[in-house]
């Protein structure tokens, strides 16, 4: 396969997981805006942090009120990382290797693309949002689903396994990180109630709300809830089956050496760490080291696999 | 239908009770053809108002019954399966950068005879036959000049003639295994060769495309007519290009060199691609090694590719032997196929016989090589080198389509019947200056076929681009493209200018 077929892939398959994972991200802090009294609520502000984004951000718009970050996240042509241009780049991506993927995905990203362009207006009213998160959410499993049912095994489909694994474990620890700024003082008394409630609209953001009740606890507390999101092996989105699918797909590779060494390493650093018992504040920190960890995953990744970056010579 | 993805959308909404549930019949007409006029042009379709060919009679049959919306609504079906099908075709604009835009299809087919197609595909065959012996002896010995058949003076200003490939003995002795020749059909019904483009023909993606969205949009018809199926044209293509392959391999490795999604026809460069399996390449994918092999690189390393459906012109294709600022193509890649180490379709050079005026001198190229008379007549071409019909040609601009030689896309043309006299003023300064790089032609009627216009069919003017393969074996695809001009009385069928295309159906009949 070429080098440079398998990075089109690569990130085809990060950039559609990137758009569900937004599309997740926006559900999970409008529900926990909406759980959340007036004046506690942290409000949307995070997200812009939570994405890495703060600098595009600033230089677009002005104001982070909820208005102007949703449409930020959802819409805006210039944040590479909102779910339009996510589309557009999956789209584009997908362009480059329409011989290598099979046709009906083709079709299906197109169709989403499609969707999120025309429907762009409509998710950016709070009567329309959650449809047309539900709509990018349930177009990207399809897509998925479609290639894991119909896709050949060879190396197409495992860098399309890989980046859509990476980008997930990534996403997963940016959910997370939704919740962790303490929102409430210890003493307060409805404290737990709330906590409680939050914990399950990260649950339910992920689609894992039921999965938790049925195979982990019927309480849900947070103890239980970070181990089940970083450590259960399971769960399809949790931390460590993200990069254990990441890690089976390098196995497969040829001279998948440097690769796999990056993948044990952040396997390790997550085995060491019993997130249960870490602080907000550790958590928040820890959530960094893992996503650094997942950023020398790709380094290593390209450095190995993808074409060398083109040298484009400056014109006077 | 299209499932929306939006969940709103399929809610289901109650009638209210009393009301009649009757579309709007005021609005929907019956089609009519009592109306339907293509003036003096010949009509592929309709031979006088209300009268229909004897071959069209059953599609006509079904417009009668059909009402206007229900034309419409097929349209529209049409329209909408080509964007969820993704198929589009790119356009360059200033101000928006790359627009990809929906591929513009006509529901309507075109329909011919298959006694009538035979003559026309062993035309076709002759043609190119004699072209690529005529491009053989052009980087040879050059014979058809020393008989004085072709002057030597149009080959010494062929701006596509390539010094570097003179000498060169390509694999089968081929040069153009891809051709696709424009025809067209006069007032008088007679079938034309237009112009035949040697380079790097496009079309022919969506050829195969138009059929599959025709199957859903027609599907009772296709019953009763049957077309011929166009569905092999992947198949001949892969075998005449693995045929190429310098190694004796079941598999040799066969890649498409594109110029990248930027180029008006990348739908075509990856359709096509992954219609044979083949790889999809950029320049920047393929490396030529000191022993003079072409790699390309790959995840598991450099891997050897044998045969190069390039899609990229002779200029761009390498800078080490063409224009050194090319950053779309690959050093080295003449060097490899001189060398016999990499096929390549076209082969360099071939080009030479893509200019409109070697065009006017293709009836003497196929008497020369083949002692034959041509199966497909040539438009009747004034080439403005020679002084008599030079002369003919600036007293006649008025009715005569003047041509530059080496322009494609209907760019830089005179269209005499509708020019100012300005413009004519410019066009006889450009022919005085450089007579050989222009040809003139009469303005011919091409013929038209009904096509969808609102809630109507009128009658819109159609070419037709069959594509030959030239390997072992020679192959013509069944039928071709159809362009229409989708303007009214216009007759400029490129899609980069407002023009269309239709299925066309190759079609058996009892006489």
């Amino acid at each position: 396969m070429l080098s440079r077929v398998a990075e089109n892939i690569y990130w085809l398959a990060r950039y559609v997981e990137r758009a569900e994972n937004t599309a997740r991200l926006i559900r999970v802090n409008s529900h926990l805006v909406l759980d959340t009294p007036s004046g506690i609520a942290p409000g949307w502000e995070p997200l812009v942090d939570i994405t890495g984004l703060r600098l595009q951000f600033e230089t677009v718009e002005r104001e982070p009120n909820e208005r102007n970050i949703v449409r930020f996240l959802i819409g805006d042509a210039h944040n590479h990382g909102s779910i339009l241009s996510s589309l557009a780049a999956a789209r584009e991506n997908c362009r480059t290797v329409r011989e290598v993927l099979p046709r009906s995905s083709w079709e299906k990203l197109n169709e989403l693309y499609l969707f999120a362009k025309e429907n762009v207006q409509s998710g950016l009213t709070k009567s329309g949002r959650d449809d047309f998160l539900d709509g990018i959410i349930s177009g990207s499993q399809q897509l998925v689903g479609l290639l894991g049912s119909v896709m050949y095994r060879d190396e197409a489909w495992h860098f399309s396994r890989i980046g859509r694994n990476l980008e997930r474990a990534d996403m997963t620890t940016r959910i997370i990180d939704v919740r962790s700024t303490d929102l409430f003082p210890d003493d307060m008394l409805e404290s737990r109630s709330l906590d409680t409630l939050q914990w399950i609209s990260v649950l339910r953001s992920m689609s894992g709300y039921q999965t938790y009740r049925r195979h982990v606890a019927i309480r849900v507390s947070r103890a239980d809830v970070l181990d089940f999101l970083f450590h259960n092996p399971l769960f399809p989105r949790s931390f460590l089956h993200c990069i254990s699918a990441v890690d089976d797909g390098i196995g497969k590779l040829e001279n998948s050496g440097p690769a796999l060494r990056g993948i044990r390493a952040l396997k390790l650093k997550l085995r060491r760490v019993n997130v249960a018992e870490l602080s907000q504040a550790q958590l928040h920190d820890f959530i960094d080291v893992l996503q650094l960890g997942i950023i020398d995953l790709h380094n290593s990744l390209a450095a190995t696999y993808f074409p060398p970056e083109l040298e484009l010579e400056e014109t006077g | 239908m299209r499932t929306s993805l939006h969940p709103g959308s399929t809610v289901y909404q109650p009638q209210p009770q009393g009301l009649k549930l009757v579309s709007s019949q005021e609005d929907n007409m019956p089609i009519e053809l009592k109306e339907y006029d293509p003036g003096p042009f010949f009509d592929e379709m309709m031979a006088g108002k209300n009268r229909a060919r004897p071959l069209a009679k059953e599609i006509i049959g079904l417009f009668r019954k059909m009402d206007s919306g229900e034309l419409a609504t097929r349209q529209d079906a049409a329209n909408l399966a080509i964007k969820e099908m993704g198929i589009t075709f790119t356009v360059y604009n200033e101000n928006d950068g790359m627009i990809d835009r929906n591929w513009p299809f006509d529901i309507v087919p075109r329909i011919i005879e298959k006694h009538e197609w035979d003559r026309i595909e062993a035309g076709l065959k002759q043609r190119v036959k004699a072209l690529n012996l005529f491009i053989n002896d052009l980087y040879h010995e050059q014979k058809i000049i020393r008989d004085g058949v072709f002057p030597a003076e149009v080959l010494a200003e062929s701006k596509n003639f390539r010094p570097q490939c003179v000498g060169v003995n390509p694999p089968l002795g081929v040069w153009a295994h891809i051709c696709g020749s424009d025809l067209v059909r006069d007032a008088d019904g007679t079938m034309y060769v237009l112009e035949d483009n040697l380079r790097v023909p496009s079309g022919v993606s969506y050829m195969l495309e138009n059929r599959l969205v025709t199957k859903r949009v027609f599907p009772e018809l296709f019953e009763s007519y049957a077309p011929l199926p166009v569905d092999d044209y992947p198949t001949q293509l892969y075998e005449m290009l693995a045929a190429l392959s310098p190694r004796n391999v079941k598999r040799p490795t066969v890649a498409v060199l594109t110029p990248g999604i930027y180029n008006s026809a990348y739908f075509e460069h990856a359709y096509l691609a992954m219609e044979m399996g083949a790889e999809l390449v950029e320049g920047r994918d393929l490396f030529v090694d000191d022993d003079d092999c072409v790699y390309m690189r790959t995840v598991s390393g450099l891997q050897r590719v044998d045969v190069i459906y390039r899609r990229i012109d002779d200029e761009f294709m390498d800078p080490e032997a063409f224009r050194d600022d090319s950053v779309l193509g690959v050093p080295g890649l003449l060097r490899a196929w001189k060398a016999r180490k990499v096929g390549l379709a076209n082969a360099p050079g071939a080009g030479v016989a893509d200019d409109k005026v070697v065009y006017a001198f293709v009836p003497e190229i196929i008497r020369y090589y083949l002692d034959e008379e041509p199966g497909i007549p040539n438009v009747p071409t004034y080439r403005c080198m020679y002084p008599e019909e030079r002369q003919y040609v600036l007293d006649h601009l008025e009715d005569l389509v003047i041509k530059p030689a080496n322009e494609s896309g209907g760019y830089g043309m005179l269209i005499g019947p509708r020019s100012t006299k300005a413009e004519r003023k410019t066009f006889a300064g450009l022919i005085k200056k450089n007579p050989r790089n222009y040809i003139a032609q009469p303005t011919l009627g091409l013929s038209t076929v009904p096509t969808v216009v609102g809630q109507c069919l009128e009658p819109r003017h159609v070419d037709l681009r069959p594509f030959i393969l030239s390997g072992r074996k020679t192959f013509v695809t069944t039928g071709g493209l159809t362009r229409v001009a989708l303007r009214k009385g216009s007759l400029v069928v490129n899609s980069s200018q407002g023009g269309g295309s239709k299925d066309t159906w190759i079609v058996e009949t009892d006489n």
